[in-house]
């Protein structure tokens, strides 16, 4: 008889366990987790790339003759993306994160409009600060798009745990929601490389 | 055109599919069924086999290479000797201070741009111990003229990204217009390991060099380690105790190990990890009665509570680790599995 018993002790157990880790629980809350880290990881690039910005404004100021509207874009863009207010919460209002996205990806198509025009300024050019500034921007925006990557690959890895069969009764019963992600096609748009206008000497444009 | 070619061949391989040449014999569900999985079959490969276009699109960048050495010169610049000094130099660093760092020459990154390409290739094969995550990656695309130094995290302190376009400009420049390649790889890895000799890393053990740990599968064993443990716990006293209700002692204990020999050769795919699970099970079950429905055993020996079964685990972690060991190795030079890339370094051209 106690045989019978500690066999269905057993499977009790056995099924409580299969249950828990069968039913996804254990997994959403680690996938949870990975978002959020990587949510870190992004903000914390896109930061350093704020942070590099005055540095670079600083150099480019002290050539007389630069472009003062690729400066000013650059300026203003900036602050649009830091007046963000960033928590880790925005990673999942879609509305938010959409509007981060665009500040940020306004940043990158001035920034690399100001990498571009720089390259017609041979004292910029021959500037070792600003050369090293500059790999340090490149340094930074390759980090950004391993870190976005990551977080797009992290709330892929979420979605589909949201909605694949067993795990989606998971969801549905502890609320949890599919999350929002970058969008590429709308980031396509912004990373567009910026027109040149060659046309206009730069020596000729003081203002 | 194409579209008949594909109705035709729906046809063909249907009438191979299907063993009864009228299918219309059959039910009509059947019929249909059989029908529409050879045509959905022959859909599928021409939509997404290795040649349709959609399956090149989504690879147009280069592919990365396997891991082979720690001077992989696929443009054949570096003669013999040249590559097997630098190798050398390479493993000498490696096994005084455990970085890996690894030099890959390619024609050309094209569509990809170098940094890119590099960042790929670094997040591929995670060189770098794996306690420690130090790896440094040079890429080289001769026929784009373009130099990338890769840093994973972990070296990002010790070669910050100015330094790597400082290198980059001032070492491999110069070098490369001079068509000196292996001259410009061996000054740029002396000034890149002056740099990580003066951080603070942790030094390899001795009688362990870091080049002679596990391949890459590190989380891959953890990963196996753990179904496999559960198992054990779990899995072999239930059957253990059903089989032997069913069958008693000796045969059930026998269909036990059975089982289990089968599941972990399912599982792992190895005869020998097999045969082992399913004598580890035996003993378990067999001799010390663990989850063994006791008919005699209970009157004369201690009832079979957890710490029993606690100690049944130790075959399973026995299984699960013979079974990680053999992902490693593969060759004098493989990955410490460490190295997280994450974009950091530098590009230049010359």
């Amino acid at each position: 008889m106690s045989s019978i018993k500690r066999f269905l002790a057993w499977v009790v157990a056995s099924v409580a366990v299969v249950s828990f880790t069968g039913c996804g629980y254990n997994q959403f809350q680690s996938l949870d987790e990975t978002v959020k880290s990587k949510w870190a990881e992004v903000l914390n690039q896109y930061q350093r790339r704020a942070d590099l910005i005055p540095n670079i404004v600083a150099t480019v100021k002290g050539e007389a003759n630069f472009e003062q509207e690729t400066l000013t874009k650059v300026i203003e863009a900036r602050a649009k993306a830091t007046a963000i207010q960033v928590t880790p919460e925005l990673a999942n209002d879609p509305e938010a994160l959409k509007k981060f996205q665009a500040a940020q990806g306004e940043l990158s198509g001035a920034l690399s409009r100001l990498l571009v025009v720089s390259e017609q300024y041979p004292n910029l050019k021959a500037n070792q600060a600003f050369q090293d500034l500059r790999v340090q921007l490149e340094g930074t925006e390759n980090r950004i798009t391993v870190a976005r990557n990551g977080f797009i690959k992290a709330v892929q890895d979420y979605n589909v745990l949201t909605r694949e069969v067993p795990t989606n009764f998971t969801a549905m019963i502890f609320g949890y929601k599919v999350k929002p992600s970058f969008e590429v096609a709308n980031e396509a748009a912004l990373a567009a490389p910026p027109k040149v206008d060659f046309n206009k000497a730069p020596a000729t444009a003081p203002k | 055109m194409a579209l008949v070619a594909f109705l035709k061949l729906g046809h063909r391989l249907h009438a191979v599919t299907t063993p009864i040449s009228r299918p219309w014999r059959l039910g009509w569900t059947r019929g249909l069924q059989a029908f529409s999985l050879a045509r959905w079959l022959v859909l599928w490969l021409v939509l997404f086999g290795p040649l349709s276009p959609w399956a090149r699109a989504q690879d147009g960048v280069q592919a990365v290479p396997a891991l082979s050495a720690r001077v992989m010169d696929r443009t054949g610049t570096l003669s013999a000797a040249e590559r097997q000094a630098l190798d050398d130099k390479l493993a000498a660093f490696e096994r005084e201070r455990g970085t890996q760092i690894v030099v890959l020459m390619v024609p050309t990154t094209l569509p990809e741009d170098v940094a890119s390409y590099a960042q790929r290739v670094g997040a591929a094969w995670k060189i770098g111990r794996r306690e420690v995550g130090d790896g440094l990656l040079i890429v080289v695309a001769k026929n784009d003229r373009r130099v990338n130094i890769q840093t994973a995290k972990a070296l990002e302190g010790a070669v910050p990204d100015v330094i790597a376009g400082r290198i980059i400009t001032d070492v491999f420049r110069p070098a490369f217009r001079a068509n000196n390649y292996a001259g410009g790889l061996n000054a740029a890895v002396d000034q890149l390991t002056a740099r990580i000799k003066g951080e603070n890393l942790a030094l390899p053990k001795l009688e362990e060099p870091g080049w002679q740990e596990g391949g890459g599968g590190g989380e891959a064993v953890l990963g196996g380690l753990l179904p496999m443990a559960m198992f054990f716990f779990i899995g072999v006293p239930i059957i253990g105790s059903v089989l032997t209700s069913m069958m008693g002692r000796k045969l059930g204990s026998v269909a036990t190990g059975a089982v289990s020999g089968g599941a972990a050769w399912l599982v792992t795919a190895s005869m020998a990890l097999a045969v082992g699970a399913g004598l580890a099970a035996l003993l378990l079950v067999g001799l010390f009665g663990i989850g063994a429905a006791g008919r005699s055993v209970a009157r004369r020996t201690r009832r079979s509570g957890p710490p029993i079964i606690w100690g049944g685990g130790g075959g399973g972690n026995w299984g699960g680790g013979g079974w990680g060991g053999g992902g490693g190795g593969g060759g004098g030079f493989s990955s410490g599995g460490g190295g997280d890339f994450g974009g950091g370094g530098a590009s230049g051209d010359w």
